[in-house]
């Protein structure tokens, strides 16, 4: 690969390596693995398996075609066996293929290569490779898995006995300057009580024991994932450093030395090491061809403030290879990279774009007899192998409506589609079943060559006669031909009733309303202008900035202020961007594209104004606040001048005062966090507390910093930042909530008693100061969730769509997330969670309109009695009531429906029907079901 | 992979093709852009196809 140019126009010369398998031949039957002779170890599952050169790595692997690996191919290497080129039905295997090169024109670039594995000096060190009762996580993972290695039990890879005793340890290949790695993973907290929760369910009496240094669970809801863990599933988590592993007679035999120094050790049937994430191997290969700067540990060098940005202008980064990270935050640095690629190339947009056309649609009469052709298909020997095709296909012959029928090897396969077409034409036929695999997999492609014949999309119907039938009926083939009869037998009777439905599409208001006047807000109000969009940007109180404001700087000394000042410059300067101050949104009418809202503002002694806007999206950023916490660490919280908060501390350190720095300080983490007022952890804390604890040290490198905590969480580069505390004489105590800190104060005196599990003894503390890492909280959720009809969790913070695949999105069509509204995060992740957003919410806006899958809900408005039980059950919103004629009656808001059904299911007078599943055709589906008719 | 009319722009390149760069690439259609995703191995997915359930919801991954 290389890569030259400028940002607008690079150019990309790609080798393409070939796969000696034609895509659109192949079906993906795994027929030829079978006849394959040679024997291959499986990469996919962690070399626990072997597989054979021609092979997929997994059957849900997209694209879904198979390839030959050329390093161990017996007719790649020596020009022999080709077994497999007779043996494919669909004649897919093609020995003739060479590499190709390819050269692209490109406007920007996104960086995505993942990560990389740790080095090996960090697994042998606990003997990785000496014992095969010694896995990784990632192997472990692979035991776990139904398509593992023991189709999902969790063996012994020494002699297969399940273990009664598992072990994980933490940090292999992270916090570890042996391997280079200084800095945390920020994972494999995540994932070892994920994989130690499943193997519980796996085998309820295996045994696990987690041990760690701090247990990095800061995200959201994280916390209470690992106290599940603890309380629910009886995984045992053991705060010590593991020394070593050795072989034990049939088992492992683990040494480890507590907090206080004392050595133990316990017998394990198998240790799975919870390896951390590497820069990606090709990182420096990458930084090459690109010219992109790494950073000290090879993975892409970025800033605090433009995170996703490279040193090279139009190359952008995102996931893994930025930082280790999880995978919501991969996704969204995604959606942020894609939106921020969009605003630099913004005149090219929709250039590149290649729009597919199609034939008119056939105008079909209601009254139109059926003319139904039915596909009986094989899938090679995926079906036919168990089902008598051919007798299935006899049987359909003379049912009521069906004009044409027949047998298809392949009915996904390329030709088979063109046959298709043809008897479509040919037999006029206006309604068509497909007998062969999941609509989950292939309605989508059947759909789309019924469109191409003219037809609408919705006269089809997918009967799954593989997944369903033959592939679970393997062994009765005469009982699965039986079954496939009647799945047939009842598709034609829906078909026979199956109407067009027509797609629809709603126009979009091309403009945005950002609520919150924080970074969040501000970056997203930004961004959408950038991509050249309006936004209507409202603040609550009379000035921008939020809770950034109360910082001064960040982990790396860079000043927030400056970078404050530039971002509320650009806003206020910008013409895309109105700006409402000492407002707030009062009221919220309409769905996705076409929203109008109520902005109430009151100026100082004036009376308050409203007006109105129309826009066609949402995005909530309304931030948060420093907690002032009541109790913290179980006592009530003594007023006094010596207790002070982390934000107070650190705009006095960043005064000019000459003893800004105080002589002896203690800081308390989780200070009403993590059990007090607040439950969960504020995953900014800590890293404030080591940047504070940093700051003295730097103006008065004698003073004396303790910072008493729970686990240290300074996750990612953080870490560098926690080591260098420590260096610089920064004294980390942790205490347990068995045995927590003790305070007393007047306005004059501050008094600490805490444990010493170093020494092993009660110490009391006079500090000039006590420091509390209050946490956050977000400001008021409770009013905007009503007006939005949006959820808030259990902390009162906003609930995304999901929280690995959808973070920045609402249930609620056309509302997005951002900000310390969705979770505590530091700055670097608020701005690319507001980048993130501003792209998701820009997508409507571009496409100018609202695509409606035609299967949306309906309501029959002479039937609904205007109960509104629909309302009040509908998961998105999508049902209003309105008045007809004086009555209330239930109305499908389009544009929002998402089709699930649970409206027509609970509607008592069946007045609600699902386009595609109407109560005609479900009933005549199950009344064929009873009526087996003869062969 | 489809070929892109032959119009020099409008188009980004995004290497990698796993959960990170396919959900770049699937944003960048959806904003009106050409996608080239490129990835070294057969398939798309990366890591995440690799794993079973997903913490701390223990959703299925694929």
């Amino acid at each position: 690969m290389s890569l030259s140019g400028k940002p607008g126009a690079f150019k990309a010369e790609l080798n393409l390596r070939p796969r000696y398998i034609d895509p659109d031949r192949c079906t993906a039957c795994g027929l030829c693995t079978t006849y394959c002779p040679k024997h291959l170890v499986d990469t996919y599952n962690e070399g626990l398996s072997v597989t054979r050169p021609i092979h997929i790595d997994y059957p849900q692997a997209v694209p879904a075609t198979y390839y030959i690996d050329p390093a161990t191919c017996l007719s790649l290497l020596h020009d022999t066996c080709q077994i497999c080129v007779p043996v494919c039905r669909s004649n897919a295997i093609d020995f003739t293929q060479k590499s190709k090169k390819r050269t692209l024109e490109v406007g920007a670039v996104i960086l995505s290569p993942g990560f990389g594995r740790v080095p090996d000096e960090a697994l042998t060190q606990y003997n990785y490779g000496n014992h095969p009762d010694i896995v990784t996580s990632i192997e472990f993972e692979r035991l776990l898995n139904p398509s593992g290695p023991f189709e999902g039990e969790v063996r012994c890879l020494s002699d297969r006995r399940h273990p009664r005793k598992i072990a994980f340890i933490q940090c292999v290949g992270s916090r570890d300057l042996g391997c280079d790695n200084g800095y945390c993973s920020s994972v494999c907290c995540m994932y070892a009580i994920k994989e130690a929760m499943v193997a519980k369910e796996h085998d309820p009496d295996c045994e696990i024991t987690i041990y760690y240094m701090d247990m990095r669970t800061q995200g959201k809801d994280f916390d209470a994932a690992r106290v599940r863990a603890e309380e629910h599933y009886g995984i045992k988590f053991v705060r010590a450093k593991v020394a070593d592993v050795m072989p034990w007679g049939k088992n492992l035999k683990l040494t480890y030395s507590t907090l206080s120094g004392e050595h133990h050790f316990e017998a394990y049937d198998m240790v799975v090491l919870s390896v951390g994430l590497d820069a990606p191997a090709s990182a420096k290969q990458l930084a090459e061809i690109t010219g992109i700067e790494l950073n000290k540990y090879d993975f892409c060098k970025t800033t605090t403030f433009d995170p996703l940005a490279s040193s090279q202008k139009g190359i952008f980064v995102a996931g893994a290879f930025q930082g280790p990270k999880d995978i919501p935050e991969s996704v969204t640095q995604s959606s942020a990279a894609a939106g921020i690629a969009s605003s630099l190339i913004k005149a090219q947009r929709g250039k590149g774009v290649v729009v597919k056309s199609y034939p008119v649609e056939k105008e079909m009469a209601a009254d139109e007899e059926p003319r139904i052709g039915v596909f009986v298909c094989h899938c090679g020997i995926n079906i036919g192998g168990v089902v008598d095709v051919p007798r299935v296909d006899k049987y359909i012959e003379g049912m009521e409506g069906v004009v044409f029928h027949a047998e298809s090897l392949y009915s996904c396969s390329q030709d088979a589609q063109e046959v298709i077409k043809n008897k479509i034409k040919e037999h006029n036929l206006n309604r068509v079943v497909i007998a062969a695999c999941s609509p989950r997999t292939h309605e989508p492609l059947f759909q789309e060559t019924l469109k191409d014949a003219g037809l609408n999309r919705s006269l089809f119907e997918m009967v799954n006669i593989r997944d369903q039938c033959s592939w679970v009926h393997a062994n009765e083939p005469a009982e699965a031909t039986r079954k496939s009869m009647d799945l047939i037998r009842m598709g034609i009777a829906k078909a026979r009733h199956i109407q067009p439905l027509q797609e629809q599409t709603v126009p979009v208001t091309r403009k945005a309303l950002v609520i919150g006047g924080g970074v969040a807000g501000m970056i997203a109000a930004l961004n959408l202008a950038e991509q050249g969009y309006h936004a209507s940007l409202v603040e609550k109180t009379d000035s921008l900035g939020g809770h950034l404001k109360n910082q001064r700087y960040t982990l790396n000394g860079d000043k927030t202020a400056d970078y404050l000042k530039k971002i509320v410059d650009q806003v206020t300067k910008h013409k895309l961007i109105d700006v409402s101050l000492s407002s707030s949104i009062v009221a919220v009418n309409g769905f996705v594209g076409n929203f109008s809202s109520v902005i109430q503002s009151t100026g100082k002694g004036k009376s308050a104004v409203e007006q109105t806007i129309d826009h066609g999206i949402i995005v909530v950023a309304t931030g948060g606040q420093d907690h002032a916490p009541e109790t913290v660490l179980g006592q009530a919280l003594p007023k006094s001048p010596l207790i002070i908060t982390q934000t107070d501390l650190e705009i006095r350190l960043d005064g000019k005062t000459k003893n800004r720095a105080p002589k002896a300080v203690v800081m308390i983490q989780c200070a009403g966090s993590r059990g007090d007022d607040l439950a969960y952890c504020s995953k900014t804390c800590c890293t404030q507390a080591v940047k504070n604890a940093l700051k003295i040290k730097e103006i008065d490198p004698e003073s004396q910093v303790i910072v008493l905590y729970r686990d240290l969480r300074t996750y990612g580069y953080a870490e560098d930042s926690y080591r260098e505390a420590r260096e610089k004489g920064v004294i980390f105590i942790p205490y347990s909530m068995d045995d927590k800190p003790v305070f007393k104060a007047t306005a004059k005196k501050v008094e600490i008693s805490f444990n010493d599990p170093i020494l092993q003894e009660k110490v009391t503390m006079e500090p000039e100061l006590m420091v509390l890492s209050v946490g956050i909280v977000p400001q008021d959720t409770e009013e905007l969730s009503k007006i939005l009809k949006i959820p808030v969790n259990a902390d009162r913070f906003y609930l995304e769509a999901h929280v690995k695949l959808r973070p920045v999105e609402m249930p609620v069509a056309g509302v997005f997330l951002c900000g310390l509204a969705h979770s505590p995060k530091p700055l670097e992740e608020i701005i690319v969670q507001a980048q993130a957003a501003a792209a998701k919410a820009a997508i409507p806006l571009v496409r100018g309109e609202v695509n409606v899958e035609p299967i949306v809900s309906h309501v029959d408005q002479e039937t609904c009695i205007g109960c509104s039980l629909c309302t009040s059950l509908c998961p998105y919103q999508a049902i209003q009531m309105v008045k007809v004629d004086n009555k209330r009656k239930a109305e499908t808001i389009m544009a929002s429906c998402k089709a699930c059904g649970i409206c027509a299911a609970h509607c008592p007078t069946f007045a609600i029907s699902m386009g595609g599943f109407t109560n005609e055709q479900i009933t005549s589906q199950i009344e064929a079901f009873g009526q087996a008719g003869e062969e | 992979m489809a070929s892109a009319k032959q119009t020099k722009s409008g188009t980004v390149m995004v290497v990698g093709g796993g959960v990170a760069g396919v959900q770049a690439a699937l944003d960048l259609t959806e904003l009106g852009y050409y996608v080239y995703l490129v990835e070294k191995s057969p398939a798309i997915g990366g890591a995440m196809a690799q794993l079973d359930k997903t913490f701390p919801t223990n959703d299925c991954s694929l």
